[in-house]
């Protein structure tokens, strides 16, 4: 669902008699357009920021350098450092790289040859995408080449039989699920920012979401992709198939790689059937664990049909109501919980829905609830829980966490992070998908408070690591949480990542300072 | 003036979010397998008379709707938002093809003197067909006053004030009952039927009736010859300055050369 136009509410707006403008209300409900809240030259440098981080052994972009790629990209070459603030700041406004030159190729061929030319050089790449990723990941620490994808937008084919769509990196998610629902077809993925991320850099970081409970991960339902590694050379592994066991399956590598082993430039993904009804509850209940038991009522009554199990909790209302003015249908509640069911036959699944809220009020999981069937609605009640990040930002400072934890620790790190940090942050919020046991769990201050972080990290994530959790879940570790690679991982594992890393990038030019911590332990740990 | 018996028109119409596709023959447009709901301003018109009711100027809502047996569904959601019961007129899925706002008004005319309403009220238009006719139909058969495009309701001793929405501001009326009302969009903003209400809602009554009981012919008056998609916007195109931008306004006839 929820790939419906956004509402634009007209204050005071005429009444143009349309179908679609006439349904306009006064009534500020949301707000699509997103404010910048401090300016992207505000933001302290990456460099000044991670003083213990030194710059790599890399050349520096000359005149020569440009002429070459104007030579090959022409009038697709940016210097201009207003243009390049945009690229070169994170979404979240906390890091800052100081790119002088950003590349827009528009094929494979263009990035093979400019990224060939850069490994002759030993010049630095950060590959980019929408910008949306919230782990520093997406832009350059100092002053690497930006390759954005921006241009790379053409949507190669699409097989109405197999639902496997083939298109060019810098395809934007909400687009390509436009396109593909003309076909009755939905992607795989959606989560907050699919209106400005891109396919490309969605593989690249692995990113999950709210459909990843119905529709698995991408290293499911990405069948291929074309990669341009570090020396130049294309690796074309965009086969528009569902089973292909020869050799070792390379194009995993690359999902979830973030841009430190090579460049995707092409990806083949299967769409499954866009489901013909959708319906969505909004619960209020008293406690975590009733969350949990709603979770246990809905997994039975719903099973097939359950596309989607958030929750909210209380400070997360607060917040989207607060900060960008939105609308909560129920009074409040301690916890909210969204369910959605879609499939293909609107009234069975309507009826399976009905049953479980009767199941969860009969029983006392939730105190109240609302269901919403019309999409206008649906898109409201979502709004509501997409939103979350969007509001942080305007508190000032977001300190963002993304963990995985099993189920029954879940609620006890909020609790215990808000008792921790009760006299040092604005807000602390959670909210985040419990089917996937992914908690979003965020802070904020009005500016950058050093002694707030150091109240945080590192005990936050050693408390995720004692209780069997993961540091990133789903964003991924860019370059804020490389260094807590260990709290998920083994040593072992991280030096076989590094052992990999060396055989592709031989000359580490390939986004360098992400993903792989600073120092990389031996087996036996240093 | 309490006790008054308010009875709401509910269209089940293609869902407003939807991209609405003609069909390959030009009959009309595909409605199968696709999301229905409420018509929008039929949803104010209910929220309105469920608040008339919880301020107590209203003791009983009844809803009804005329097409094929889906409309129940329209009329489940109107039951949970706070109606206490409801009408199908059922009409099959063929015969609702032509159904015409003449004969939804000549039956909802009929129904407002069975039920004895105080108010007919609807939307001011339904989204599908754009009519804007329902209404002030259902005002001529009945000879009641009517107010339509209303954006306020206020009692007003034993008469309605309403404010309506006009071309270029805002007309106050008074109104005496029994009145048909059409509710324009900023009369309210309609509830989300809680679970609750939900349950309860299963449990109202609904009746079912058809066009004949109420000696309404709903043979079509009118014939559709051709339904077609509007034209495709011509796209647009990318000019490199500002002369080149004056000079194809120039060649269109835009501004004078």
């Amino acid at each position: 669902m929820r790939k419906f136009a956004s509402l634009v509410w007209n204050k005071d707006g005429p009444l143009i008699s349309s179908p679609s403008s006439i349904l306009k209300r006064p009534h500020s409900t949301f707000q699509p357009i997103v404010k910048t809240i401090r300016f992207s030259s505000t933001v302290t440098l990456t460099s000044s920021q991670f003083t213990n981080l030194p710059r790599g052994p890399y050349s520096v972009v000359n005149d020569q350098d440009i002429q070459f790629f104007k030579k090959v990209l022409q009038g697709r070459v940016t210097t201009d450092s207003n243009e390049l603030e945009f690229h070169n700041t994170d979404w979240l406004k906390t890091v800052r790289g100081s790119s002088k030159v950003l590349l827009r190729p528009k094929t494979t061929e263009e990035v093979s040859a400019v990224v060939k030319y850069c490994s002759d050089r030993h010049l630095a790449i950060t590959p980019q995408g929408g910008n949306t990723g919230l782990v520093g990941g997406s832009v350059p620490v100092f002053d690497e080449i930006i390759i954005s994808t921006q241009l790379m937008n053409e949507i190669n084919s699409l097989d109405p039989v197999s639902g496997i769509l083939v298109c060019q990196a810098g395809c934007i998610l909400e687009m390509l699920d436009n396109h593909v629902q003309e076909h009755g077809l939905t992607i795989p993925l959606d989560l907050g920012a699919k209106g400005s991320c891109h396919i490309g850099g969605n593989v690249a970081t692995n990113a999950g979401g709210i459909r990843l409970l119905r529709y698995g991960s991408l290293h499911g339902s990405v069948l291929g992709l074309t990669v341009v590694l570090p020396n130049g050379e294309v690796m074309d592994c965009l086969t528009p198939l569902r089973k292909d066991n020869t050799g070792y399956d390379l194009k995993q590598l690359f999902i979830g790689s973030e841009g430190t082993l090579g460049i995707i430039t092409g990806v083949s993904i299967v769409c499954p059937q866009k489901p013909n009804a959708v319906s969505v509850a909004l619960l209020g209940c008293e406690n975590f664990q009733k969350v949990l038991d709603i979770f246990v009522t809905c997994k039975s009554h719903l099973a097939e049909i359950m596309s989607a199990f958030e929750f909210m909790d209380s400070p997360s209302m607060e917040l989207v109501k607060g900060n960008l003015s939105l609308v909560s249908p129920l009074s409040e509640f301690p916890f909210y919980v969204l369910v959605e069911c879609s499939g293909s036959d609107g009234t069975h699944d309507e009826e399976k829905l009905m049953k479980m809220l009767q199941a969860v009020m009969n029983r006392g999981e939730a105190l109240d609830g609302i269901v919403a069937t019309d999409y206008a609605k649906i898109e409201n009640i979502w709004a509501l829980r997409e939103n979350c990040a969007l509001a942080l930002l305007k508190d000032g400072y977001n300190y963002k966490y993304d963990v995985s934890l099993p189920l029954q620790h879940f609620y006890t790190l909020v609790e215990e992070m808000r008792e921790r940090l009760k006299d040092h942050v604005i807000r602390t919020v959670a909210y985040g998908h419990v089917g996937d046991g992914n908690l979003h769990l965020n802070f904020t201050t009005s500016k950058y408070c050093a002694a707030t972080m150091a109240l945080i990290e590192p005990f936050l994530y050693n408390w995720v690591a004692r209780h069997d959790g993961s540091v990133s879940a789903e964003h991924g570790l860019g370059l804020k949480k490389r260094d807590f690679i260990y709290h998920s991982k083994t040593p072992s594992a991280v030096s076989l990542m590094a052992t990999i890393k060396k055989a592709i990038d031989p000359q580490g030019i390939m986004n360098p300072y992400k993903v792989l911590p600073q120092v990389i332990r031996g087996e036996d740990g240093i | 003036m309490s006790g008054l018996r308010v009875l709401v028109g509910c269209k089940r119409v293609i869902d407003y979010a939807v991209k609405i596709r003609v069909k390959p023959d030009n009959t009309g447009v595909i409605t199968e397998g696709v999301k229905h709901s409420m018509n929008p301003f039929d949803e104010i018109a209910v929220e309105e008379a469920v608040r008339m009711k919880e301020k107590k100027l209203a003791s009983e809502i009844i809803a009804v709707s005329c097409g094929p047996t889906q409309c129940q569904e329209t009329l489940r959601t109107a039951m949970a938002m706070g109606a206490d019961k409801s009408i199908h007129v059922e009409v099959d899925a063929a015969s609702y093809e032509n159904l015409q706002p003449l004969h939804v008004a000549k039956i909802l005319a009929k129904v407002a003197q069975d039920v004895k309403a105080d108010i007919v009220f609807t939307g001011k238009q339904a989204i599908d067909d754009d009519c804007n006719q329902t209404g002030q139909m259902v005002a001529a058969l009945l000879d009641w006053p009517q107010a339509t495009f209303a954006s306020k309701i206020e009692k007003a001793n034993g008469d309605l004030t309403v404010t309506r929405e006009i071309d270029g501001g805002l007309e106050t009326i008074k109104v005496q009952l029994p009145a048909v009302l059409t509710a324009d969009l900023r009369l309210n903003e309609p509830r989300y039927a809680t679970l609750p209400n939900i349950m309860k809602a299963k449990k109202k009554k609904m009746e079912k009736k058809k066009p004949e009981d109420y000696g309404v012919d709903i043979g079509p008056r009118q014939s559709i010859l051709k339904v077609e998609d509007p034209p495709v916007r011509q796209a647009g195109s990318k000019l490199d300055s500002v002369e080149t931008l004056v000079s194809k306004l120039k060649d269109a006839g835009l501004v004078p050369s």
